[in-house]
């Protein structure tokens, strides 16, 4: 079995996917850290201050404003009242949340790439997989080997497994080497807060407490890990259904991406929970913000994603097991 | 002697047709066997049930003894294969493909690759990535992969498909050596008569999923022997021919007549000299297998 795990990581390595991947991740963390260098310092000009209370109260004072402008959504004012008093938390409790270092920079990003970015490296690895043996016909001498095909798909999962975790620790290597040029490096102990809940309108703050971030970012990595390894999981069976990787990219891009655009629009669709791809930010429990569908918690995005990825392993296992191979 | 690979009864049906209807045959050790037939008859559908691809709708297909389908990894251990084209890892090298196939086999070493690479002539170039290889280096990489793993049945789909004429004379001798001197079975199917016939022992010919005739390629020959006559008046002789033998029509000016025995053709000869024809000409000609093929699958192509 190590043979056949060493085989596919080789053929990985080989057609340069990983070290591709790694040059996206660093090319969109240093143009992140520059646009985030330069909303410091636009923020910095417009409030002619550097002590960040007055930026969050300056924050504060900007959500207040669209509260009261007319022509928006009662969502998205639910969601500005949610954010607002957890603004004013933070102020009271004399809470830095933009304290800039790289382990904040670290925590920004996986924020935001957990839903779209980070799926979609892991979509270039698990995509071709199988497909591009099926497709460059090299499947037929893979499969004429004295091993069962399961041990041959299990060997390719098992690839798939350690290319993720690859992706994610060089997105969390990356993100703190880059970003701390520019923001320095210090930071891990900063306090967070973490433990609310939202209940209908109301921000429940009963659970809130204090975490140091580096245990913060502990989690957000070890969601974001989780939601890598369901997407994976999916491509693969599509990789393992579909004999052209472009189709499998598509789909799966296509999957995705209308995750980012319903989780915005679906909060009356109650059934749209059980989507995939809604339930893909994980982080948004840990921080606070408010899910796109009333009733959803951290353990039930979970439980969903699990059950989609088990889904997909057994319809890939059972239908390479049994597929005539043409 | 002994029999590698049986195959009984074998069928394939795919939806509600039935593509493959009842296929028997079996290889010796030693043997060169050829498979012949039209596009579509199915023999690569047969080519991949055997080598585990597709799974046989009824039949049994065993392998030095071992059930194909009971004992997978026992039986596909001996064979080698090239299904259609040799298609490796373009972005390995001729090395590196090699030793991918043989981490998936139990032991074997760098020593055996070196002694497969040698094999086949490929020594030079090995190191080099598949993607810079000519089709005929392709062809004798896929032919090392096959003998890797020191199969006793040897599957080549095509084997000089891509060959310039050098190349498929020094395929069709490697192939032969491989069965006389290491003992093996191979099976090679081509849609090129004429390298069966210059290259194996006996020949299945397929047409619409079955077997049509299996039998030694001299005797299939021998058989469909044909003895051609040169003579004037063409008709008169057509007509004292006929009391005789069997006429079978007229090529090239010449009649053509079945070949039974030489006193046949001395006889007809007597006859035909007695009526005052002249005969300038006998000739006894054995049929290429394209002949004999198109006889008996009713003159379907083959390309």
């Amino acid at each position: 079995m190590i043979n056949l795990v060493y085989n596919e990581m080789l053929k990985i390595v080989r057609k340069k996917r990983l070290f591709i991947i790694a040059a996206i991740v660093a090319v969109l963390v240093s143009l992140f850290t520059y646009a985030q260098f330069k909303q410091i310092e636009t923020i910095r000009e417009r409030i002619g201050t550097t002590d960040w209370r007055t930026q969050l109260q300056q924050q504060i004072i900007d959500t207040q404003n669209r509260l009261n402008s007319t022509g928006i959504s009662e969502e998205w004012k639910k969601f500005l009242k949610i954010r607002l008093q957890q603004q004013q938390y933070y102020l009271d409790n004399d809470i830095n949340p933009m304290a800039p270092g790289a382990p904040t920079f670290m925590r920004m990003f996986i924020e935001n790439s957990i839903e779209l970015f980070l799926p979609l490296l892991v979509m270039v690895i698990a995509a071709d997989l199988v497909s591009s043996e099926a497709s460059g016909g090299t499947i037929k001498l893979l499969l004429t080997r004295p091993v069962k095909r399961w041990k041959v798909l299990m060997s390719k999962y098992i690839a798939m497994i350690l290319s993720t975790s690859f992706i994610v620790f060089s997105v969390a290597l990356l993100s703190y080497a880059i970003s701390g040029i520019v923001f320095g490096y210090g930071g891990w102990n900063l306090p967070l807060l973490t433990g609310f809940s939202i209940q209908g309108e109301e921000l429940n703050t009963t659970a809130v407490h204090l975490i140091p971030q580096w245990k913060y970012l502990l989690i957000e990595f070890g969601l974001a890990f989780f939601v890598s390894l369901v997407v994976g999981t999916l491509t693969f069976m599509l990789s393992v259904l579909i004999r052209s990787t472009a189709a499998v990219m598509g789909i799966m891009l296509a999957a995705l991406i209308s995750g980012a655009i319903l989780s915005s629009m679906v909060s009356s669709w109650e059934s749209a929970k059980y989507l995939f791809m809604v339930n893909l930010r994980l982080t948004s429990y840990i921080s606070g913000m408010a899910p796109p569908i009333d009733g959803m918690t951290l353990s039930f995005s979970m439980t969903v994603l699990a059950i989609w990825a088990l889904g997909a392993l057994i319809v890939s296992f059972y239908v390479f097991t049994k597929r005539d191979v043409y | 002697m002994e029999e590698t690979l049986v195959v009984q009864d074998v069928r394939k049906t795919i939806g509600k047709k039935e593509i493959i209807k009842g296929l028997s045959f079996s290889l010796k050790k030693g043997e060169v066997f050829g498979f012949l037939g039209p596009n579509g008859a199915g023999k690569t559908t047969t080519i991949r049930m055997l080598v585990g691809l597709i799974r046989p709708t009824s039949g049994t297909i065993s392998i030095c003894g071992y059930d194909l389908q009971k004992q997978f990894t026992k039986a596909i251990q001996h064979i080698g294969c090239i299904v259609e084209n040799p298609e490796l890892y373009p972005y390995l090298s001729g090395w590196e493909n090699l030793e991918h196939f043989a981490r998936m086999v139990p032991e074997i070493t760098a020593h055996r690759i070196q002694e497969v690479v040698e094999l086949v002539g490929l020594q030079n170039r090995i190191h080099d990535l598949v993607r810079t290889y000519s089709l005929g280096m392709r062809q004798r990489l896929g032919i090392a992969q096959a003998l890797l793993g020191k199969p006793t049945v040897l599957i080549l789909d095509e084997p000089t498909n891509g060959l310039d004429p050098v190349g498929i004379r020094e395929m069709r001798q490697f192939i032969r050596s491989l069965a006389e001197k290491e003992q093996l079975s191979v099976l090679v199917s081509s849609h090129l008569l004429s390298e069966i016939q210059l290259m194996c022992d006996r020949v299945a010919i397929m047409s619409k999923g079955q077997i049509i005739r299996i039998d030694t390629v001299e005797h299939l020959l021998q058989e469909q022997a044909r003895t051609y006559w040169s003579v004037d008046p063409v008709d008169k002789a057509k007509q004292i021919l006929q009391n005789e033998t069997t006429v079978l029509g007229e090529k090239d000016g010449a009649l053509v007549t079945m070949y039974e025995s030489n006193e046949t053709i001395a006889r007809c000869n007597a006859r035909l000299i007695e009526a005052g024809i002249y005969v300038s000409g006998i000739e006894r000609k054995l049929p290429t297998l394209e002949d004999l093929f198109i006889e008996l699958t009713g003159g379907e192509t083959i390309d």
